[in-house]
């Protein structure tokens, strides 16, 4: 956050940018996917432990599309997609902006092994676009494409890295601090790392898996050790959407903050959602990889600091 | 009172009733988790460096640090003696204390000493001190090409690069935030 605000210097980057995002368009266009928008200012917003949304006037800034799309989902849309700037309070670093700009996409009869191979197949084609090759550098480490993929689960990633075991560190209130520390560091390092199946106490809309109700169908990718996307089947069930959202609420307001009105409308229509897969992707996040930037600043033409 | 999401690199904070200097910060967020604030600390008494991860719910107290306008007077042993100009009490910091600061030290200098509670932490010197230069090669004639250097030595010990028409015995002006040389000063 010492880097000034100077746009002239980020020509390249935001060249890159532009061009990563016409392929991201391309990719979805030709899979018959729709490109969407969704209300940004909305009354209800599904409430998240650790997400704070931006209030405007008697609403809400949007801290993701999920809640509208779903309903678009519902609706009888099979293959959505949208880009488009998300807000959340607080939120900034050298991989965060309070103002960001997602990829969300959800596709109807997919699971998320299934969104795996998708994603695989968005990003390989993003590189042949962008004329990167098998091979993305950053940071000084080499990011091989090939698919498939590297696949490790919640557990087995604290089983190698972590000094315990995952159960743990949910029990012993450190699985974030773990997580950044000791995790993340070796993920997606000589090729992107998908990371699946977590606790389920952590997944405020993912499905729970059947064989193992304490774990949640989730995957985050990593590439070069940063956090690019997170993606879960989707629970469709109202009445568990609406025990969460008020456990969520409970919590929120034990620990001193703002509750957020319930989303009705939604909880009406996701009764209709079918089974279906989501997947929200920072486009920030793949642009620094795409331009081996270290800082998030480098890759948008305005940080909240120069404005 | 701060919180953790007031941290920012140079921020001084109490722990522990030691004042710490924050020398590094990031906000991170694993993916759903909650927000954490990974810094690197330094303990201002000791020079030990570490890690430390806080959440938004840590609070800090600020350290009570206070700055005295004192004179440096003499080194011994690794040990920089200042003095208190209106108490003439004298306080010692060590080599790793004083650390680039050593480099503008010279006798009877002004500066200002950072103290916690009753203990002398850092030093800061004046932006701009003048030093004499107590070695220099000879001015050689083509060298008067523009942006051509030539390293001298100052009467501190400090090596720095000049322009080649300043020579030994002449004074010059140093930037002391930048070490480098701003221009020849006549006395």
């Amino acid at each position: 956050m010492e880097r000034d605000g100077r746009v002239a210097d980020k020509r390249e980057a935001l060249w890159k940018r532009a061009r990563m995002i016409r392929a991201i368009r391309d990719f979805f266009t030709a899979r018959e996917y729709l490109e969407v928008e969704t209300p940004h200012l909305i009354t209800a917003l599904i409430p998240e432990k650790y997400i704070d949304a931006v209030a405007c006037g008697d609403s809400f800034l949007h801290t993701s599309p999920e809640l509208h799309m779903k309903r678009l989902l519902a609706a009888g849309h099979p293959r959505i997609f949208q880009i488009c700037k998300c807000f959340r309070d607080g939120e900034r670093g050298s991989n965060h902006l309070p103002e960001f700009t997602m990829l969300e996409w959800y596709c109807r009869g997919m699971d998320y092994r299934r969104l795996m191979e998708e994603c695989e197949e968005l990003i390989v084609s993003v590189a042949t676009d962008l004329g990167s090759g098998d091979v993305v550098n950053y940071q000084g480490v080499a990011i091989r494409l090939q698919r498939p993929w590297e696949t490790i689960s919640v557990r087995e990633a604290f089983a190698s890295y972590a000094p315990m075991s995952m159960d743990k560190a949910v029990t012993g209130n450190c699985f974030d601090e773990i997580m950044v520390s000791s995790i993340e560091p070796h993920l997606g390092l000589t090729q992107p790392t998908f990371i699946y199946d977590y606790p389920a106490s952590g997944s405020a809309l993912a499905k729970q898996k059947k064989d193992d109700p304490t774990l949640a169908e989730r995957f985050e990718l990593y590439m070069g050790g940063k956090e690019i996307a997170n993606a879960c089947s989707e629970l469709t069930d109202p009445e568990e959407h609406h025990r969460r959202f008020l456990n969520v609420n409970r919590y929120r307001h034990s620990a001193g903050k703002s509750i957020y009105p319930v989303p009705e409308h939604f909880l009406q229509d996701v009764g209709r959602m079918p089974h279906a897969a989501g997947i929200a992707l920072g486009v920030d996040r793949l642009a620094m990889i795409f331009c081996d930037s270290p800082a998030i600043d480098d890759v948008v033409s305005f940080v909240p600091e120069f404005l | 009172m701060y919180t953790a999401s007031d941290l920012k690199k140079g921020l001084r904070i109490k722990i522990d009733n030691e004042p710490y200097i924050v020398t590094e910060f990031n906000f991170v967020k694993p993916g759903k988790g909650q927000a954490l604030y990974r810094s690197k600390l330094r303990n201002m008494i000791t020079g030990a460096q570490f890690e430390r991860t806080f959440r938004s719910v840590d609070t800090f107290e600020p350290a009570d640090l206070e700055q005295k306008k004192m004179q440096y007077l003499y080194q011994e042993q690794g040990k920089y003696c200042f003095m208190d100009n209106e108490s003439y009490e004298q306080v010692f910091l060590t080599e790793d204390q004083v650390g680039e600061a050593k480099n503008f030290l010279i006798d009877n200098l002004e500066v200002e000493i950072l103290f916690f509670e009753d203990k002398a932490l850092e030093v800061s010197v004046p932006n701009f001190v003048d030093l004499v230069v107590i070695r220099a090669d000879p001015w050689a004639k083509g060298d008067s090409v523009s942006g051509k250097t030539k390293p001298v030595t100052l009467q501190t010990g400090y090596q720095i690069q000049v322009p080649p028409f300043v020579e030994e015995g002449e004074k010059i002006r140093v930037d002391t935030r930048s070490g480098e040389y701003l221009t020849r000063v006549k006395d």
